[in-house]
This record gives C-alpha cells, sequence and structure tokens, in this order.
C-alpha cells in the first residue's frame, strides 16, 4: 500500500472513531450527566511490571491515558475532574522512584505551562490540591505557576490531588479555621478597647459548614463518582470528607488501560443508581 | 492504546478545545431534534434494559454462588482465615435498618463466623436507637460506645461466641470532626489568650491531635479492616473519615437479599487482599 493511501485509510478510521465517539457520547448524555469525576490512578507499575517495561514508563503511560480522560470528560460536559497524582504515603516509596516521579510531575507541568495559550482559550483551570511545601522546589514553583495562571478561568476545573491526603486537607482546614478565629478574636480585642461593638465570629461552635470553607475542594461541588482502577477496593485516604453520597467505582482494568469504553461503562453504572444518590442527598439537605 | 497512538491522538483531539464549544450537546444538522431525542433516548434506554438484563442474569449466578459456599460444597470458602479481620464496620441504607430481624440475623451470622467487632453505622442513626436500650445500661464512658452485646445474640439460635458491637451514625461523621476541631481551636483561642497577646503563634495541629480530639468528643474508634455496604449503591454515606483511610469497602447489594454465602465470599476475597500503605 502506498503512503498516500495508508494516510487517506488512517484519517478515514479516525473520523469514523470519532464519529461513533460522539454518538456514545450523545446517547449517554440522554440520561443524568456527571457533573464531577474523581480518579485514583492506580496500578501504573503494575502496568509496566506485566509488560516487562521500566517502572517510569508505566507511569508516563498513565499520564496520557489521564490526557485522554480529560479530554472525554471534556466532551461529555463534565466540569470538574479531580485526580489523585500523588499521595503523602508515596513519600514512603524508594527514594529514586520517588525522585523519578517529581521530576516527571515537573516535566508535565512544564510541559502545560507551555502550552497555558490552549488551556487559557478553552477555559481550563487548574488546581493543585494538597500540602505543597512538602513538594521539591522546582515541582512547587511550576504548580504555582499554572495555578496562577489559570486562575480566572471560570470553564472546566481540573484538580490535581498532589501530595495530598484527607486526613491532612482536614488538618489543615482546622488549622486554617483557628488562625482566622484567632484574628477575628484579635480583632474583637481591638474592637472592645476602642469600644466598638465585637462581633461573635470567633465565640460560635465550629460547624461543618466552617471546615467546608476551608477544604482545598472548597467551590467544586462533591465527586459525583470516585473511579480507583485496578480493581481495588480502598480510597487510601482520598476525599474522604467530600465523598459522603459519591458512587464509588473500582474497576479492574489498571489506570494506563483505562479508555472511553470503561467511561461510558461507569457513567452507565452511576445513571444506574442516581435516583438513588439524589434522594439520600436531598434527605440530607432537608435535616440541615 | 500505544504510546505513539496515544500522544498522536491526543495531538489531534486538542484542536477540539480550541475551536469549538463544549461539544457534548452533538447536533446532526439534516434531522429535526425531537427526532433525534426520541432517537437517543430510545438508544439509551435499550441500553439500560440490556445492562438491567445482564445484571439480573449475574445476580442469578452470584445467588447461586452463594448457595454453593453456606453447603460447603466449595472448597476454598471452608475454611475461612479470619485472622487479618479485627474490626469489620458495616454500613446500611437508613432505610434498610429499620427491618430489624435482618440486623439481628446479620450480626448472628457474624457472630457465627467468629468475627470479634462490629461497627454499625447508618446516616440517621436507625441502628443507634434500635440498640440504645441495651446499651445504655453497660456504656462505659472510657471506651465510647462498645458494647457486648451477647445478650442481644444469645436469643438467636446458633450464636455462642461473644462480638463486641458499636453503633454510629452521621453525627458521629462530619459533624464529630468539627466537635473536634472545635476542641482544638478553643484550646488554642485560650492558650493564645492567656499568653502573650502580640505573639502571633500559627496553630499547628497534626493529624495525631486531631485523632486524640476525635477520641476525647467520643468520635474515637478504631479503623475497620473491610467494610459491608448494604444498599442500592456502593456508597459509604458518611462514614467517620478518621476511620475510612484504608479501609476495603465491599458492596453487598440490598439488605433484603442479603446472603450468608455473600459475606464468607467478602471475607475469604478479603483475606487475599495486600495493601502497600502508598508503598
Amino acid at each position: 500500500m502506498g503512503k498516500p493511501d495508508e494516510t487517506m485509510t488512517t484519517g478515514v478510521v479516525a473520523t469514523l472513531l470519532k464519529f461513533v465517539r460522539r454518538c456514545i457520547i450523545a446517547v449517554l448524555s440522554y440520561g443524568p450527566m456527571l457533573g464531577h469525576i474523581a480518579f485514583i490512578m492506580d496500578g501504573n507499575r503494575r502496568y509496566a511490571k506485566v509488560r516487562s517495561m521500566k517502572e517510569g514508563t508505566g507511569h508516563r503511560m498513565g499520564f496520557s491515558a489521564l490526557i485522554a480522560s480529560l479530554l472525554y470528560c471534556y466532551e461529555m460536559g463534565v466540569k470538574y475532574i479531580t485526580v489523585y497524582a500523588f499521595s503523602i504515603d508515596n513519600f514512603k516509596r524508594d527514594p529514586s522512584e520517588v525522585q523519578y516521579l517529581m521530576e516527571l510531575m515537573e516535566e508535565k507541568i512544564n510541559e502545560l505551562l507551555e502550552k497555558r495559550d490552549v488551556i487559557n482559550k478553552v477555559k481550563c483551570k487548574i488546581n493543585f490540591w494538597g500540602d505543597l511545601d512538602m513538594l521539591t522546589e522546582p515541582v512547587k514553583l511550576a504548580a504555582q505557576k499554572l495555578m496562577a495562571s489559570t486562575a480566572g478561568n471560570n470553564g472546566l476545573v481540573f484538580s490535581v490531588c498532589m501530595p495530598y491526603n484527607s486526613t491532612s486537607e482536614i488538618v489543615n482546614a482546622v488549622n486554617e479555621l483557628c488562625a482566622e478565629r484567632r484574628d477575628i478574636a484579635h480583632k474583637e480585642h481591638l474592637g472592645n478597647c476602642n469600644g466598638h461593638a465585637a462581633n461573635n465570629g470567633a465565640h460560635s461552635d465550629i460547624s461543618v459548614a466552617d471546615l467546608d470553607r476551608h477544604m482545598y475542594s472548597h467551590g467544586c461541588p462533591d465527586p459525583d463518582i470516585v473511579i480507583r482502577t485496578s480493581g481495588e477496593a480502598r480510597l487510601s485516604n482520598f476525599l474522604l470528607w467530600q465523598t459522603m453520597f459519591t458512587h464509588l467505582q473500582n474497576p479492574d482494568p489498571l489506570w494506563p488501560e483505562f479508555s472511553l469504553r470503561h467511561l461510558a461503562w461507569a457513567i452507565l453504572q452511576y445513571q444506574r443508581v442516581y435516583p438513588y444518590l439524589e434522594q439520600n442527598k436531598k434527605l440530607a439537605k432537608k435535616q440541615l | 492504546m500505544g504510546t505513539k497512538a496515544m500522544d498522536a491522538f491526543v495531538a489531534n483531539e486538542t484542536p477540539v478545545f480550541m475551536n469549538k464549544p463544549p461539544p457534548h450537546v452533538f447536533k446532526l444538522m439534516s434531522l429535526p431534534s425531537a427526532v433525534l431525542n426520541l432517537a437517543l433516548g430510545s438508544l439509551w434506554c435499550i441500553i439500560h434494559v440490556v445492562i438491567s438484563l445482564f445484571s439480573l442474569f449475574s445476580h442469578l449466578t452470584f445467588n447461586l454462588e452463594c448457595f454453593l459456599i453456606s453447603s460447603g460444597l466449595l472448597r476454598k470458602y471452608r475454611n475461612l482465615q479470619l485472622s487479618r479481620i479485627k474490626y469489620l464496620a458495616i454500613v446500611v441504607d437508613s432505610r434498610e435498618a429499620k427491618n430489624t430481624v435482618k440486623i439481628n440475623q446479620l450480626l448472628c451470622w457474624l457472630k457465627t463466623l467468629g468475627v470479634k467487632y462490629v461497627c454499625l453505622y447508618d446516616i440517621d442513626g436507625v441502628l443507634k436507637k434500635l440498640f440504645e436500650p441495651s446499651m445504655n445500661g453497660s456504656k462505659d464512658e472510657k471506651s465510647g460506645d462498645y458494647l457486648d452485646v451477647s445478650a442481644n445474640i444469645k436469643a438467636l439460635d446458633g450464636c455462642h461466641r461473644a462480638m463486641t458491637l458499636e453503633c454510629i451514625s452521621g453525627s458521629d461523621g462530619k459533624e464529630g470532626i468539627a466537635k473536634a476541631a472545635n476542641l482544638l481551636c478553643s484550646t488554642y483561642l485560650n492558650g493564645d489568650r492567656s499568653g502573650h497577646e502580640n505573639v502571633k503563634s500559627e496553630s499547628v495541629f497534626t493529624e495525631t491531635d486531631m485523632a486524640s480530639a476525635l477520641k476525647s468528643v467520643g468520635c474515637g474508634g478504631p479503623e475497620p479492616d473491610l467494610l459491608l455496604v448494604y444498599g442500592p449503591a456502593r456508597c459509604h454515606l458518611g462514614f467517620p473519615a478518621w476511620r475510612l483511610r484504608y479501609t476495603e469497602i465491599m458492596h453487598m447489594g440490598p439488605l433484603k437479599s442479603m446472603k450468608y454465602g455473600a459475606i464468607v465470599k467478602a471475607l475469604y476475597n478479603f483475606s487475599k487482599k495486600h495493601q502497600n500503605y502508598g508503598k
């Protein structure tokens, strides 16, 4: 087969696949669609091991799978996407692997910084949730730069949890709340000294809503589904506060194998339990 | 998808971002939208009907497997190793939790299997109220809500071993964390007031501090190794976050169709799990 024929065939196949994909998305969109999807990208190392590749290759393929999933989610109209990129527990791994992951994250964040114009054109906002001080300096700076450059966007919200733990997020919220109340208490004290009326901000009990305001996820709705690939059944300290009425799914494929058909299946499963979850959310709201 | 193919796909599809608005509403120019809507709706319904049929078939197969497990015909489930399960938690949908017969039967099964510690959770506190009369008499303030309910279970046949039962509800979840946060904050603010007023020290509470605070407000408790969810969906319904970090979560289906074999299978599958804890 000559090269022009090959190119034409590839072009036709690509167009056909695109059409099929659009049809699948159109059918899925008839039912209740997701507002927020979260991924625990598990299985990169196993993927590399099974295929006798270098461990790092698994993580790189995982990144490609992430970008593809982001594009599919965007096409489906999912507005919030959150991924568990690096857990605080992952620092316990072999130092060489941690170093590799840090370098990979720095490389990918810098690539995204180079494509800033594209990202801003589609109004994608990128957040980094976690204790950024635990990252190496270059990664931290790159992450802060990317967050700052997309902060004004109001389209797709892509949140990367790194390095993140749900319990650490809760403690961080408590610390911020304490600092806020301390400041209010100081202002009250000064207000009292100057004869101004005091408010009761520092004296009321802390509520769930107060803690919500200081979570990294403040401003994002709770996830509709959390997908953990490679079939593992635990959350591993991910979004424990935010997943009260979230459908937890654990499909068997490893993260680099996660593709449109797995995503479509996940959405179909979610649509089956949607009435139950909505009912529970409404009941919970009524009780507040 | 190979790496090169994936990268090529990504390179091809990025223009989607550039030129078009979110394309999730797909319009064919030549057909009226009402007909298109009807076609999409019909396809969607058909897909869900097909999934439901497959689900029914797999449910029937699962029921058969549970029957075989209960009868002891499947060898691998005969000698269950429960050494790794120190704490088991059960999340029940609050509407199903009112079915006291099923709850007691479930507890009896777990006792028979040799589970030593069970934590029952439902968001509305139905289970707490259910076991409240027997708990009030023997509540040990120091150890929280732990209680030996062999008295409750002894009434059922075939249950001889002692089992510790804990009942928690939605108020022990986020609200419990808020109470603990309140405790920490008051300690901090009181310390701030009694110390040097002009020195602004940042609060640096750690996860250990939070865990102690949770224990002080009565929301401490062991982290379950395994959580069984009884309800229509695999959803933890607000189970206390601090106790859910590395817990294996398994969905068991509705409580009304619970099976002894399903519990055995879940415990067996758990015994085969291996956790890295982040490593």
